[in-house]
């Protein structure tokens, strides 16, 4: 399933008049996760579903992974590569998807 | 696509669309288009695929346009695995159809002119598209005869395989590799930076060299590089050696591995300092520079690549074109299909804040990670997270880097998973380009 969106595609029609206020970033960032855990975070072969996962267990577990105190063949190098604010932007997304 | 849906993307035929689509109810796409701005994406490769498709996801009431002359796309990532005997050319070859069906108009034709100033672009065709903007994505062009004896011509003798095209080069070099004779020589020839996928020709080695541990056990590689060092150097080397002991030799630059000069006739490698090498087989990757539909549009510099606003993608050259993907100057991000579907999208965003009202990603990250597949069972990666400057790009301190390195015994596991996930990843990327 793809609710990963931007934009709800019911809101399409009403986009024509969206606020100019700035693009979450959590969508934005996301968007490169979905190169190995596919689409919206479903999933892809070996790689896990990030679809619902836990928000405080996503910290969590990525402050282990950035201190290499979880096993990792890359996650690790990738935690390091993010702010306070984008892990949290990142656990908000893929926390509130079904 | 039909000869009227095409027509009707000129300006001329602006309106038939319009009039055109409630009989094209079957295609939703289609309905919405044109009501708020046309986006045109030329090349429908890793940059642009990945841009029309998010345009459509995210953008529903632009429309979108892909122009790309190959019915069917070959990736470059994972072509090294069917020099491997591992994958056939089906495996990474994928239709536009997941494209069309979501909306996307695709155009089979070659982009010939742009015309920057009145924002529209003639196809070999004939056809002329308008735009609004422009997400131009059209890989790299070989730079024929920088080696001396390399044109065309010559890459039908000793393929490049360097791009997916047709297929064609890489199964050209595959069923080379199969009737090499036994104890032959096998010669590659490897530019120096800037240049299409860095760790490319190493997993390209690597995967040479596992078909013929079994195939051609005494057979042997010269790897002659223009450079000193390389991308995943260690990782590399150290695989070479745990897993095919002396059939490897790689030549650098300051022990005369720079080739100057190839004779396919005769079947020779020359040298800087004119050594000449026989080989059995040859395959050249030379030196590279933007494909010729962004250097006639007068985009590149005289590096022979675009330079970008390391925000949006725009050319520094022209208003309302923004180059994505191995055309530009992304250094030290690499010329990979990664950074290409990463920076496609914020490009898009850059590109259509002014039409949609949404304005575009201003704290953007962009990502890249290259898997490689040194043996069976055997991957490793580099990944990076690139931020942008004020005049470029950087990558973010103390994060990325390459997998942890260590005798085999020790390190097996991870290189068995890193095999796996690297399947996923392409898996995954693929998907978010085609489907
Ligand atoms: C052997 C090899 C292995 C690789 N492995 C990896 C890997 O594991 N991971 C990774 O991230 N990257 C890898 N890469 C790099 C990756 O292939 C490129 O970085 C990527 O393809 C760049 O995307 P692009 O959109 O710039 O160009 P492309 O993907 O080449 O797409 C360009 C498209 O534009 C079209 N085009 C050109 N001119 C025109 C025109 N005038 N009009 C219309 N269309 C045009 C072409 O037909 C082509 O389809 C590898 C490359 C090679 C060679
Ligand atoms: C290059 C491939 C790749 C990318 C890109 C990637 N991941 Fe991962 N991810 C993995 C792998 C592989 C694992 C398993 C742990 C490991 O080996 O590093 C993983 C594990 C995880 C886990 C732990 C899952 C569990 O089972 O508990 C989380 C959370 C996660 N990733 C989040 C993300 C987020 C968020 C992004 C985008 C910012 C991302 N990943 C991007 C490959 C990737």
């Amino acid at each position: 399933m793809r609710t990963r969106l931007l934009l709800p595609t019911t809101l399409a029609l009403a986009m024509a008049a969206w606020p100019a206020v700035a693009q979450p970033d959590g969508p934005m960032l996301a968007e490169a996760c979905a190169g190995c855990h596919g689409q919206a975070g479903a999933g892809q072969g070996a790689i896990s579903d990030l679809r619902g996962y836990d928000r405080d267990a996503f910290l969590l577990v990525w402050a282990e992974f950035a201190a290499d105190e979880r096993p990792a063949t890359i996650m690790n190098r990738i935690a390091r590569g993010y702010t306070e604010a984008d892990v949290e932007a990142l656990a908000d997304f893929f926390s509130s998807l079904e | 696509m039909t000869r009227q849906t095409r027509t009707t993307l000129t300006r001329r035929g602006f309106g038939t669309l319009i009039a055109a689509s409630a009989a094209t109810l079957a295609t939703p796409g289609l309905l919405r288009a044109n009501t708020n701005g046309r986006l045109l994406v030329v090349g429908g490769g890793f940059g642009g695929a990945s841009a029309a498709r998010f345009a459509r996801i995210n953008y529903p009431d632009v429309s979108v346009t892909l122009v790309e002359p190959q019915t069917s796309f070959v990736t470059c990532p994972y072509g090294n695995l069917i020099l491997g005997g591992r994958k056939q050319l089906s495996d990474i070859t994928h239709s536009y159809d997941g494209l069309r069906a979501r909306g996307v108009q695709v155009i089979h034709d070659r982009a010939q002119e742009i015309d920057a100033e009145g924002h529209r672009v003639t196809l070999a065709g004939g056809d002329v598209l308008d735009y609004d903007k422009l997400i131009l994505s059209p890989g790299i062009a070989l730079r024929w005869n920088a080696i001396e004896g390399y044109d065309e011509a010559a890459s039908e003798v000793f393929p490049h395989a360097w791009w997916g095209g047709d297929g064609s080069q890489i199964t050209t070099l595959r069923a080379q590799l199969e009737a090499l004779p036994e104890g032959g020589v096998v010669g590659m020839a490897i530019p120096d930076n800037p240049f299409r996928c860095p760790p490319g020709p190493y997993e390209r080695i690597s995967m040479i060299a596992h078909h013929l541990k079994q195939a051609n056990p005494t057979a042997k590689i010269l790897a002659f590089d223009s450079k000193d060092g390389f991308a995943k150097q260690g990782l590399f080397q150290d695989a070479w050696e745990e897993l095919y002991g002396d059939m490897i030799e790689w030549i650098p630059a300051s022990q005369d591995g720079r080739i100057m000069r190839v004779d396919t006739e005769n079947k020779l490698f020359v040298s800087e300092f004119g050594e000449e090498h026989h080989v059995d087989l040859g395959n050249v990757i030379p030196p590279q520079y933007a494909a010729g539909i962004a250097r006639d549009a007068g985009l590149a510099n005289d590096s022979g690549w675009v330079p970008v606003n390391p925000r949006s993608f725009e050319a520094e050259a022209a208003r309302d074109i923004h180059v994505i993907g191995d055309a530009n100057v992304g250094a030290p991000m690499p010329k990979s299909g990664y950074i290409a579907n990463s920076t496609a999208k914020t490009a898009v965003t850059a590109a259509l804040a002014e039409i949609s009202g949404r304005p575009a990603w201003d704290d953007p990250v962009y990502f890249n990670t290259c898997y490689s597949h040194a043996g069976e069972d055997y991957g490793i990666s580099v990944a990076a997270i690139f931020r942008p400057t004020d005049d470029g790009f950087e990558a973010t301190p103390d994060s990325g880097g390459v997998s942890p390195s260590g005798p085999l015994s020790e390190m097996s596991r991870n290189r068995r998973l890193e095999a796996r996930y690297a399947d996923a990843w392409y898996a995954s990327i693929t998907d978010d380009m085609f489907s």
